[in-house]
């Protein structure tokens, strides 16, 4: 499903933020993205879907290496959901976001409307169409930010942080959720627990580099691991 | 958060005909009753009076309350009192003199007319207004506006304006607050430092939220990206406006015209 290879990456001030990671990720594989802030879990993300271009390596989504020809139909095969719901809920209302991605496909309207409902119906959040996202809780936007890319029927999901914040009943809520999309995941998180729960596979990110690659058990249970990477015993 | 959306939200729930009905529909009849009282001439006291009339039934009937739409309206008349020039300016009988020093000020009634004209005309024009406010809930008037071909980006400027003051207003609270919890001071001591340093601290408030502003708005664009925005603005397009809801606009646009032309003509 989607492929990465060599992937470097350093920002225009002249800091390596990615060297040389190899990854491959399988149709509906959930895989958990650990490590410490700024190790590049973000900026990794944001190459999933052709924001940050690389600038050696190559990535391909289903088998198309993403380039200018490519990129629109990357964006539908990557569902990208920040960490701040209030970056990614831009619209007035539910119904406009949620809309937003299927109309910039250029679906017609009815199968947008259909789509719409079906993704706030996956994330549990059917009947806030009309709501504004300033007036509802931060585990209500949260699983509104993810149904924002459901409508766009992606192959994987990228999420930043979507456990950060929330209080331990919207976390349930979000890893019942997580558990339940049929899609393939890479969810950068702190929340090992939450690993524990939803990823069989966890790549460990230190310094650019990838650190550790393998079934989440391997390292959940490896203590010396754990504390080599500066990560919490769930 | 409570105090952003109790100032910045006009808008009052309801289940009244007026809320029901289409935004495109209240806001054309908002706009018709505002360019009908900017036409009324001076001294058209029945014109006035018989639209104060429509408006305060419609009002009635809407469950917003006529106290609360008069009250708030009075928020625009310092802004109509600019007019009082026209008082003492136009020529006319005089009914006044007020001796200033060397001045003399006359008041004329020709200018009392034009003055009193003015206020009770914007008097009404901001209840109008308001009471689309209080009726329609902001994202409604947004439709409204782009179903009625204002340039898309217009109406993206407004929607985002409107997203974000919210979260922008938030924003400074919490920082006005974080500000708060650290001005100290110790006993027998002045703290606050200098009004010159305090004004820079305010500054570098403003500069810091001018910045996470900017940078907000690049996540967001990233976000836009992300979904496949291309520069292009697509949204669903409205529905047909219904025989009944033509026929109200026709009939309220013709009401307002024939107040208008009655007024100049009588």
């Amino acid at each position: 499903m989607l492929e990465l290879t060599d992937l470097c990456y350093t920002y225009p001030d002249g800091t390596e933020a990615l060297r040389h990671i190899d990854l491959r990720i399988a149709e509906g594989e959930k895989v958990a993205l650990v490590g410490p802030n700024g190790a590049g879990k973000s900026t990794l993300l944001l190459h999933l879907n052709g924001v940050l271009r690389c600038r050696s390596g190559a990535i391909t989504v289903a088998g198309h290496p993403i380039a200018d020809e490519t990129i629109r139909q990357v964006r539908a095969q990557v569902g990208m959901v920040f960490q701040d719901p209030d970056d990614q809920l831009f619209s007035p209302t539910v119904f406009d976001d949620v809309a937003f991605g299927p109309l910039h496909m250029g679906l017609d309207e009815q199968d947008v409307r259909g789509r719409v409902l079906r993704a706030l119906d996956q994330v549990g959040m059917s009947g806030f169409e009309r709501r504004m996202p300033h007036h509802m809780s931060l585990g209500q936007r949260k699983r509104v930010a993810i149904a924002t890319v459901l409508s766009m029927s992606p192959g994987v999901l990228a999420l930043d942080e979507p456990s950060a914040g929330l209080d331990p009943r919207a976390r349930r809520g979000l890893i019942d959720l997580l558990r339940s999309l049929p899609q393939a995941m890479v969810v950068s998180t702190h929340d090992m627990r939450m690993v524990a729960e939803v990823f069989p596979r966890t790549v460990v990110l230190a310094q650019g580099q990838v650190a550790f690659d393998g079934p989440s058990e391997a390292i959940l249970g490896d203590g010396e691991l754990l504390e080599r990477y500066g990560l919490e015993r769930p | 958060m409570t105090l952003s959306t109790s100032t910045l939200d006009r808008y009052i729930d309801g289940q009244s005909p007026i809320h029901g009905l289409d935004a495109r529909v209240k806001l054309l009849l908002a706009l018709a009753y505002i360019l009908a009282m900017a036409l009324l001439p001076p001294g058209a006291w029945t014109g006035i009076a018989v639209s104060a009339a429509l408006l305060w039934w419609v009002v009635l009937r809407s469950e917003v309350g006529l106290r609360t739409i008069i009250t708030r309206a009075f928020v625009a008349l310092p802004f109509a009192l600019v007019a009082v020039t026209l008082v003492f300016t136009r020529p006319g009988a005089p009914i006044l003199r007020i001796p200033l020093g060397p001045w003399v000020l006359t008041a004329t009634d020709v200018g009392l007319t034009a003055f009193v004209s003015i206020v009770l005309k914007s008097w009404l024009s901001v209840q109008a207004a308001l009471l689309l406010t209080a009726t329609t809930h902001f994202t409604d008037v947004l439709y409204a506006l782009r179903a009625l071909h204002l340039p898309n980006v217009l109406v993206a400027i407004l929607s985002f304006a409107y997203r974000y003051l919210f979260v922008m207003i938030d924003e400074g609270q919490r920082m006005l607050r974080a500000r708060e919890c650290r001005s100290a001071e110790l006993p027998g001591r002045r703290g606050g430092g200098s009004i010159r340093w305090r004004a820079g601290v305010v500054g570098q408030m403003v500069g810091t939220l001018f910045l996470r502003s900017y940078e907000r708005s690049e996540r967001i664009y990233v976000a836009m990206l992300s979904r496949g925005f291309s520069g292009e603005l697509r949204t669903i397009s409205p529905r047909a406006l219904s025989s009944v809801e033509q026929g109200l606009l026709l009939v309220g646009g013709a009401t307002m015209a024939g107040i208008v032309l009655v007024s100049y003509f009588v």
